[in-house]
C-alpha cells in the first residue's frame, strides 16, 4: 500500500482531475434531479458533504475490522445512518427544501459516490487522508451541480439563488427546469469538460 | 471509396505492389439525381404551394417567421460545420429544408426569440451533435419545434396561435382542432381543404399539402409508403370513431384535413435521414405516426399531436430497420 496517494493528492484529484460527475460519472441522478435551482442543488451538495465526510471517517477508522464478503453492507448501513440524520435535519429545520428535495435526500443512501469512496479510499486509508478525500469529491461534486444547477436557474426563470439577474422581459425556458433540460445541460457541458480534457491532452 | 479499399485490403507489405481493384457490391448502379442537394431542391420546389397559401393567408407574419428561421438555420449551420472544421455544407440545402419547414410549423405570430432558438436547437441538438446530415436519429425541425413548445409553452399552445390584433381574419380564430377539442365547434371541409382556418402557417390548406407531397412522391424524393402508411391508419381510427358515433360532427375526413396530418404525412415524416430504409419498414413507420396521431388527438390534452408522433416513430427507426431487412438473394 505504498504508493496510496497522499491526502494532499486525494483531496486535489477528488475536485477537477476526477471529479465525481464529469470524470467518473458517479452519482447522476441528484445531478438531474435537483440541479433546476441553485438552492436545491447546493442543498444536496452540503447533504453529500455531510453523509460521505461522516462515513468516510467511520469507514476508515473500522478498516481493520471489515471483513472483505461484509464489506458492502457496512459501508451501506453507515451511509444509511448519516443520511437518515440529514433527512431528518432537514424536514426539521428546512422544510420546505426537504419537501422539495423530496426523496433525492434518502436515495443518497444508494449515491454511488459515496460507496466508491468507502471502497476506493476509505478502507484502505488512514483517517486524514480519507476526510481529505470526502472533502475533495464533495466540492468536485458541488461543483458540477452549480454548474448545471446555474444555466438552468438562470435560462428557465431568469434568476439565480432566487434573485433576478436577467431582465423581466425575459421569456423563461420552462424546459430547462423540466428533466429534459437537465439532460440536455448536462449533456453539452460533459461534452464540453470532455473537450477541454482533450484539448490539454493534445498539448501535452 | 478510397479509403474502404484501403481497409478491405488485407495487410501487405508497403514492398509488394497490389494492383487496387475497385469493387463494391452489387447493384453497381450510380444515379447521379439522387445527391442530397437534388432532393432537397425537390423539397424546396414542392413547398412552394404551402409557402404560397402561408403569405397568402398570414402574409407578413408567415414571410416573417420562415425568414427568421431560414437565416437563424443556414447561420447555425455555417457556425457548427466551422466549429467541426468540417467541408461547408450549406450548398446542399438541407438546413434551408429545415429552416422552411420550422418556419411553416410555428405559429405566425410567435415572437422571433422562438424562431431563433427553435433552429439554432434544430440544428446544433437535432443534428449537428449527432454527427451532422444523414446521422441523426430525429427529424432536426422536429426537435427543434418540441424544444421551443415545451419551453414556451404559453407562446405554443394552441391558444398562442390566436391574436386578435394582426389584422388578419384567420389569426383572430382558434385553430380548428382546438375548437373541437375545447367547445366541440366543427369547421367546414371546405375552409380545412383550401387552408381558410387557423394553425401554423404550412399546415392550414389540405389543398398545398396534397400538391406538394403528391409532386414528391411521383419524383420518387419522399417514399409514397409512408404517407400512404399515415393516410391509412388515419382513416381506419378516424372511420372507426365515426362509425362508434363518439364524433358525430368530426369526421374521418375533418381529421384528414385538419391540423398538421398532410403537411407532417408529406414533408416532415418523409425526411430521408430519419425514417427507415426498406419499403415494408416505411409503411409500418407511418402506419405507427397515424396511429399516435389519432391516439393523442383522442386522449391526450394536445389538440394535435404530429410532432410527437414523428419523433417517437424517429426513435423506433432503427428497429424497423432490424426488424424489416429483406430476406437476401438464395436465402
Amino acid at each position: 500500500m505504498a504508493d496510496q496517494p497522499t491526502a494532499f493528492e486525494r483531496f486535489t484529484q477528488g475536485i477537477l482531475p476526477e471529479n465525481p460527475v464529469y470524470r467518473q460519472l458517479l452519482g447522476l441522478c441528484p445531478v438531474l434531479a435537483v440541479t433546476n435551482s441553485m438552492q436545491g442543488a447546493m442543498t444536496m451538495a452540503g447533504a453529500v458533504l455531510f453523509v460521505l465526510l461522516c462515513a468516510n471517517v467511520i469507514i476508515s477508522l473500522i478498516r481493520d475490522l471489515l471483513k472483505p464478503h461484509l464489506r458492502i453492507v457496512i459501508f451501506t448501513l453507515t451511509i444509511a445512518t448519516f443520511v437518515t440524520i440529514v433527512d431528518r435535519f432537514l424536514a426539521a429545520y428546512m422544510y420546505q427544501m426537504s419537501k422539495s428535495l423530496g426523496p433525492y435526500i434518502p436515495l443518497i443512501i444508494v449515491n454511488c459516490i459515496i460507496i466508491c469512496r468507502c471502497e476506493v479510499c476509505a478502507s484502505k486509508q488512514s483517517v486524514i487522508t480519507a476526510a481529505s478525500d470526502a472533502v475533495g469529491q464533495s466540492l468536485g461534486f458541488a461543483l458540477a451541480l452549480a454548474s448545471i444547477a446555474s444555466v438552468r436557474e438562470i435560462l428557465g426563470t431568469g434568476m439565480f439563488f432566487g434573485f433576478r439577474v436577467l431582465p423581466e422581459m425575459w421569456p423563461d425556458w420552462v424546459i430547462m427546469v423540466l428533466p429534459p433540460g437537465a439532460f440536455l445541460t448536462f449533456g453539452l457541458l460533459l461534452g464540453a469538460v470532455n473537450w477541454i480534457v482533450a484539448m490539454k491532452k493534445a498539448k501535452d | 471509396m478510397s479509403d474502404t479499399t484501403q481497409q478491405n485490403q488485407p495487410l501487405q507489405d508497403e514492398s509488394s505492389e497490389v494492383p487496387v481493384i475497385q469493387v463494391g457490391h452489387s447493384p453497381h448502379l450510380s444515379n447521379e439525381s439522387f445527391t442530397t442537394r437534388r432532393m432537397m431542391i425537390d423539397v424546396l420546389i414542392a413547398l412552394l404551394p404551402v409557402v404560397g397559401m402561408s403569405v397568402y393567408i398570414f402574409q407578413m407574419y408567415a414571410v416573417k417567421q420562415m425568414a427568421i428561421c431560414l437565416v437563424t438555420c443556414l447561420a447555425a449551420e455555417a457556425a457548427f460545420i466551422k466549429m467541426r472544421n468540417r467541408s461547408f455544407s450549406l450548398t446542399d440545402c438541407s438546413a434551408a429544408v429545415t429552416g422552411i419547414i420550422l418556419g411553416l410549423s410555428l405559429p405566425a405570430t410567435a415572437p422571433w426569440y422562438v424562431g431563433v432558438i427553435a433552429s439554432v436547437v434544430a440544428i446544433g441538438i437535432g443534428k449537428v451533435i449527432f454527427g451532422g446530415l444523414g446521422m441523426n436519429l430525429f427529424n432536426p425541425a422536429m426537435v427543434g419545434r418540441a424544444f421551443v413548445m415545451i419551453a414556451f409553452a404559453g407562446v405554443m399552445a394552441a391558444s398562442g396561435y390566436e391574436s386578435l390584433n394582426t389584422g388578419i381574419d384567420a389569426i383572430t380564430q382558434a385553430t380548428p382542432l382546438n375548437a373541437f377539442k375545447q367547445m366541440g365547434i366543427s369547421t367546414s371541409l371546405t375552409d380545412l381543404f383550401f387552408g381558410l382556418t387557423n394553425g401554423s402557417p404550412g399546415e392550414t390548406s389540405a389543398l398545398a399539402c396534397l400538391i406538394g407531397g403528391i409532386y414528391l412522391c411521383i419524383r420518387r424524393t419522399a417514399s409514397w409508403e409512408i404517407p400512404a402508411g399515415i393516410i391509412a391508419v388515419v382513416l381506419i381510427m378516424g372511420g372507426l370513431a365515426d362509425i362508434m358515433g363518439s364524433a358525430s360532427n368530426w369526421t374521418v375526413l375533418h381529421h384528414l384535413f385538419s391540423g398538421s396530418l398532410l403537411f407532417g404525412a408529406f414533408f416532415i415524416a418523409t425526411d430521408p435521414v430519419s425514417s427507415p430504409l426498406t419499403a415494408k419498414g416505411k409503411f409500418i413507420f407511418g402506419a405507427g405516426i397515424g396511429f399516435f396521431i389519432m391516439v393523442l388527438r383522442f386522449f391526450s390534452g394536445y389538440p394535435e399531436g404530429v410532432m410527437f408522433a414523428v419523433l417517437f416513430m424517429n426513435a423506433l427507426t432503427p428497429l424497423l430497420n432490424r426488424w424489416t431487412i429483406p430476406a437476401a438473394m438464395g436465402e
